[in-house]
């Protein structure tokens, strides 16, 4: 097996691994979790057993990142948009007044259960199929259907 | 590569996928274990490479995006696959190349590694670097017996034809028998161009 030159990885996915860092974690977080994201990547490459699926590779890594910048914030004060816990305090949605924008779906897509924002990051932001996101999740595939179909109800229901 | 079957069907799904951050920058990088610049230059675009070391392994001629490729490929199997466009770790290589094709006379070639040769491209470069200096020229035949291999002049041929130092190590300074300069990786023109600068900067 032959590893790709990194910078090809780079030059292909570093544009969708800040949106997946930043659908994830929003704007204060996400640049830092794409730099730490490409850094474990980097560190991990050389080591690599398989070069088949390296995008897909590259997203798990994002998505762990921001997991962890996730739990780590948890001490901090809590920013407005942060998902978990606006999910709780407000039960659905911010006022659709640009919710026909990508923004505007987005700040609803914020509001949703961690495990469905998580899903729909990774299958519309990353473009992955739900076994990919089973695998990122730690779930089933089942599972991340519905967590996907759960998400796209929710956001359709608040943007009508 | 895993991307889904099926596309974002309706304008919902579409908006989600439609989800850019247009201030994104590319992330930075404290090391590589290969650097590379590739530079456009009066002999024609070309790759350059040094290792973590900043020795230089890689003066190759690039001139598409294929070859580019290539010779990256070339590097990550060869040497490490952590290989990144670094320009600025090879800023002295890059320095001497362009003093040396501007026609100065070229001081000490920056520091070089022949890790992207073969062991019988080893002795044959090592030496051409060591016999056929600036504005001489040598034939594949001689050179075939300076290298200990005086039945090989064409296996040397073949051997300066994957030269991985192109122009720091002056294959373009070797000649058919008859004088012609038979092939070159960076094509005639820019063998012509190297020997006819040679000549008249002496």
């Amino acid at each position: 097996m032959t590893l790709p030159p990194f910078q090809l990885l780079v030059d292909a996915h570093w544009r969708d691994v800040a949106r997946l860092a930043h659908a994830l974690v929003g704007p204060d977080d996400g640049d830092d979790v794409a730099q730490q994201a490409w850094l474990q990547a980097w560190a991990a490459y050389p080591s690599l057993t398989s070069a088949t699926n390296l995008r897909g590779w590259l997203f798990t890594v994002t998505y762990r990142c921001a997991t962890d910048a996730h739990r780590g914030r948890g001490r901090r004060p809590v920013p407005v948009e942060d998902p978990a816990l606006a999910a709780a305090e407000r039960p659905a949605v911010d006022p659709p007044a640009t919710a026909s924008d990508e923004s505007g779906v987005w700040q609803i897509v914020a509001t949703l259960p961690p495990r469905q924002r998580e899903a729909v990051a990774l299958r519309y932001v990353a473009d992955l199929d739900h076994a990919a996101i089973a695998a990122a999740l730690g779930t089933s595939t089942a599972m991340s259907r519905r967590l996907v179909s759960d998400a796209l109800g929710s956001l359709r229901k608040a943007l009508s | 590569m895993t991307p889904s079957h099926s596309g974002p069907s309706d304008r919902l799904e579409a908006s989600l996928a439609g989800f850019d951050v247009p201030a994104a920058r590319p992330p930075d990088f404290p090391t590589a274990d290969v650097s590379y610049a590739v530079d456009d230059t009066p002999i024609g675009r070309m790759l350059l490479a040094c290792d973590g070391s900043g020795v230089l392994v890689a003066s190759l001629f690039t001139p598409d995006a294929a070859a580019e490729e290539a010779a990256l490929q070339r590097l990550a199997a060869r040497i490490s696959p952590r290989v990144l466009r670094r320009p600025q770790s090879l800023d002295e290589a890059r320095r001497w190349l362009e003093s040396y094709l501007e026609g100065g006379r070229p001081g000490a070639a920056p520091a070089w590694a022949l890790s992207l040769a073969t062991p019988f491209q080893i002795p044959v470069l090592t030496t051409l670097a060591a016999r056929v200096g600036y504005g001489d020229r040598a034939t594949y035949g001689q050179l075939a017996s300076w290298a200990g291999r005086p039945q090989a002049a064409r296996a040397v041929g073949t051997a300066l034809g994957g030269n991985p130092l192109c122009v720091v190590l002056p294959c373009h300074r070797v000649v058919g028998a008859s004088g012609s300069l038979t092939g070159y990786a960076g094509g005639l023109a820019a063998k012509r161009y190297l020997l006819e600068l040679e000549s008249t900067s002496l």
